[in-house]
Parts: C-alpha cells; sequence; structure tokens
C-alpha cells in the first residue's frame, strides 16, 4: 500500500497539529470540579476534565500533577482553555505555560467569589471560546504532524501474536515518515527490560532506560507485600491465556516494531529530540498511561486490546484493535479495528498493518473512534505519593 | 493450506498458542511456526481454549519456558507434550 502523505488537522499557533478541535474547562483541584462541570454544561462545545486531585501535592508529584495539567493544556487536539481553581497562583502557573503556545487561554479562581457567580463569568469567557473555536476548518497536514502514542489493555496471547505486532507493522511503515510515537508501561516490560533495554538508539537512552526500569523495580520491592501476583498479570490477562508477567512483556513489547527509541521521557514530558520513538515512564494502567501521553502533547492513540478494555481519553481519540475473534464479535461496539484475520492466517501482519493505518488517518480526519462515540473520556491523574 | 489450530511464535520456543475457540483432549492439531513458516503437528491431552498455551515437548519442574524465542517462566510442575500449560504448573521468575 501506498502510504498517505497527509491527513486533514487542526492547525495551532505554535505549529502544531490537532485531530480534534476541544474547548476544554480545565480545573486545577479536586474541588473546582464542580464549577467546571457546571460550565460545561452551560456552555456547548466545550468539556470539563474533572479529577480528583491538586491539593497539598509537593516535590516531584506536584510537579507531575503541574506538567499533566499543562500538557493536556496544550495539547493540539485542545483549541482553547478555560483553567478554574479555588486559588489564583497555582491557576495563574497553569495558564501561564499554556499560553506559550499561542491559543486562547484563561483562569478563574473561586476563593472569595463563590462558584456561582464564578460559573456565571467563566460561562460567558467559555461561550465566547466555543464559538470562535467552532470556524476552525481542517487543513492539509502532513503526516509528520501526527504524534502517535500506543498502550495495550486487557491483554491475552494474541495481543502479543498479532495485535501488537499490528501496531509495530505501523510504527515500521510510519517511523521514516517523520511521525513522532511513544510507548510507555514500565510495569509491563518486565522479564523484557534488558531486550528493551538494547534498543535505545544511543548509550544515553539505554541507560535512562536501565535507570527507570532499576528505579521502577526497587519501588515494587520496597511496596509489594507479596508480590506482584495478584495484579500482574490481570485476571483478565489469565483468563485469556497469558501466564507471567516475562509473557505479557514480550508481547507488549510487539508493539514497537523495529523501531529504536531515542529517548526516555519523565511522566507527561514532552519530547524534544525530534520525530521518532519515544519511551515515557508511565504506569500500566490504561487510563493513567495515556493522559500521561497525552499531556506529552500526543494527538492519536493506537490501544490494542485482548479480552476487551474500553478506555477512551477526552482529547485524544483512542483507536482500539484485537486480534481476539471472540472480543471481535461479543464487543464490537468497542473495536475500531478487527484484525482477527491474522490468527486464521486469512490476513497478513502487512496488511493488517495497512488497514491500521487507514483506520488511523481516518480517525485523524475526524471519524469518531469507538470511544469517543460511547463517551469513554477518562481523564486519570497518575499520583506519585500521599499529599502532605 | 490446512486450518492452523496452534501458533508457535519462535522455532526455539517450547509452547504454543491455540488460536481456533478451543481444541479437545486428543485432537491432532496444525501448528504454523511464525519465525520460519514452517508447520509441525501435535495430539492435545487436554481441553485447551483460544489464546492458552500447549506444551510442544515434555517439560520438567525447573524448566524454562520459551515463547518469542525468550525466557518467560519457570515449570514449577512436570507436563507433559500435548498438555495446557498456564498458571497451574509455570510461575514467574520475576518477584
Amino acid at each position: 500500500m501506498e502510504i498517505p502523505k497527509s491527513f486533514l488537522g487542526y492547525k495551532r499557533e505554535n505549529g502544531r497539529a490537532g485531530t480534534r478541535n476541544h474547548v476544554i474547562i480545565l480545573p486545577v483541584d479536586d474541588i473546582s470540579n464542580a464549577c467546571a462541570e457546571a460550565v460545561a454544561n452551560n456552555i456547548k462545545g466545550t468539556i470539563a476534565l474533572p479529577h480528583s486531585y491538586g491539593r497539598l501535592q509537593f516535590g516531584a508529584d506536584l510537579e507531575l500533577h503541574f506538567r499533566t495539567m499543562i500538557g493536556t493544556g496544550k495539547n493540539p487536539n485542545v483549541a482553547a482553555v478555560i483553567v478554574i481553581g479555588i486559588e489564583p497562583k497555582w491557576t495563574k502557573r497553569i495558564v501561564d505555560a499554556i499560553e506559550s503556545t499561542g491559543k486562547p487561554v484563561e483562569g478563574f479562581s473561586i476563593e472569595g467569589v463563590g462558584d456561582i457567580d464564578t460559573i456565571a463569568k467563566v460561562s460567558k469567557k467559555a461561550q465566547e471560546f466555543s464559538m470562535w473555536a467552532s470556524e476552525k476548518q481542517r487543513e492539509e497536514c502532513p503526516m509528520s504532524d501526527l504524534w502517535i502514542s500506543v498502550k495495550c489493555g486487557e491483554s491475552d496471547t494474541t495481543s502479543g501474536l498479532a495485535s501488537n505486532p499490528t501496531v509495530g507493522n505501523l510504527m515500521d511503515k510510519l517511523e521514516p515518515l517523520g511521525v513522532h510515537l511513544c510507548f510507555g508501561e514500565t510495569s509491563e516490560l518486565t522479564g523484557a527490560e534488558t531486550v528493551c533495554e538494547k534498543r535505545g538508539k544511543t548509550p544515553e537512552a539505554q541507560a535512562k532506560f536501565k535507570k527507570t526500569w532499576n528505579d521502577y523495580n526497587d519501588f515494587i520491592l520496597k511496596e509489594a507485600t507479596d508480590d506482584l501476583s495478584e495484579s500482574q498479570p490481570t485476571a483478565g490477562n489469565i483468563a485469556g491465556g497469558l501466564t507471567t508477567i516475562e509473557e505479557k512483556a514480550f508481547g507488549n513489547f510487539q508493539k514497537i516494531g523495529g523501531c529504536q527509541f531515542i529517548d526516555v521521557l519523565e511522566p507527561a514530558e514532552e519530547p524534544t529530540k525530534g520525530a521518532g520513538l519515544y519511551f515515557m515512564d508511565t504506569s500500566s494502567a490504561a487510563a493513567e498511561c495515556v493522559t500521561l501521553q497525552a499531556a506529552g502533547g500526543f494527538n492519536i492513540h493506537l490501544f490494542p486490546t485482548g479480552q476487551g478494555n474500553i478506555i477512551g481519553n477526552p482529547i485524544e481519540p483512542v483507536i482500539k484493535l484485537t486480534a481476539n475473534p471472540l472480543t471481535a464479535k461479543t464487543m464490537s461496539e468497542h473495536i475500531d479495528v478487527d484484525v482477527s484475520k491474522i490468527l486464521s492466517r486469512e490476513m497478513n501482519l502487512s496488511q493488517a498493518g495497512d488497514e491500521l493505518i487507514k483506520s488511523t488517518l481516518r480517525v485523524a480526519n475526524g471519524r469518531l473512534t469507538c470511544a469517543e462515540a460511547l463517551g469513554h473520556k477518562e481523564f486519570v491523574m497518575t499520583k506519585l505519593y500521599r499529599s502532605a | 493450506m490446512s486450518n492452523t489450530d496452534i501458533i508457535i511464535h519462535d522455532e526455539k520456543d517450547n509452547v504454543g498458542v491455540v488460536v481456533i475457540e478451543k481444541i479437545n483432549t486428543d485432537q491432532d492439531c496444525n501448528c504454523w511456526i511464525m519465525e520460519n513458516d514452517k508447520s509441525v503437528s501435535i495430539q492435545s491431552k487436554d481441553e485447551i481454549p483460544l489464546g492458552h498455551k500447549i506444551a510442544m515437548i515434555d517439560l520438567n519442574e525447573g524448566d524454562t519456558i520459551l515463547k518469542y524465542g525468550h525466557d518467560i517462566g519457570k515449570v514449577v510442575k512436570n507436563i507433559k507434550k500435548g498438555e495446557h500449560v498456564h498458571v497451574h504448573n509455570v510461575k514467574t521468575k520475576k518477584w
């Protein structure tokens, strides 16, 4: 198949391009959720991103909170942003950072005003943003404007056999076109960590990966009461035939095809070393991982599943594929791309990769994913440790 | 091409994955090795569902299970060729 050279995206002020055109109402903290949700309810064409944290966090955990908030606002799938916090200081810090992209952003704080007057004030601004964004048109953008993140979930052996290698095949075909790519899931590379480390393009990238995985493993050894056998593999993984974390890891690892990663990113960190594959240090919990990748600036997500994970994200469209013929049948409303014919050998990996590229472009051009049509918008902050 | 019942990732692997809805006890199965595109056959000794593994050779306690050509865990209970390989007879080497 000849790979298309472009897609239709929304060009942003900073040169990036979006596959979506959201106006988001971003609460800085848990107690500002009610206000954000009220505004999103008032003003059509806006979406609130409620979450559970943002108070009394400190150190690296607070930095990650800011990085996730700011990165979400900066994501090119977002046209304009309203930030609402209880206090002005943290709100302003987020607004100022998002403003660097050149997109419309405005912050509000609730203290001394109360919910009702805040909602009235914010709604006026949100209406202005929503109507402004509604006039944005899709334009032709080069493939290199696609920033693709990947993560698998509710995996089974069909993931390692077919759906993950299909994603790998897409990576092999799109990497030469200057696409940004990102995989994560530090925990679920356990067992394949030395093989993964060798995929670092430079000694620095390899050393950074090794340190990231070792730090993670030390944390597990410190916190685990017995072992992780209750969590890794999950009950769903085991039902699907996966026996050990090593088996899951080698299956997981198939997603990057033959690509080498050029750098290791902190959770929610934006890549700065140009096009190519990046590894991001993330949890393997689906919603946490995709939220971090979206905050890193990725604008379209590929999610292979075996037993049928149903996750979506509010700003980054999540495309699901499965090679499990039972899942494709019993959960068809969640599956964007069915590659189960690989198992019956009616389709080879390269054909499956081509199908996935076509579906990815359709979604990049505006087709709703199953998760979007079903209303999945899981926005889940990663918390590193308890608050002060 | 005859139907494929079991797929084996790598020539070195000592387990294969069932890719039909299930295989029955004493079923003669066609296996396809992805790495070298060769075919082999095996008779199952258990009923094994889609996605679950079958032992391609006799395996003894302490042996290493190879899949994708890599170590994915250790045998904790002897396994005969054709038997179901899963959490009841294989454990992780991590943790």
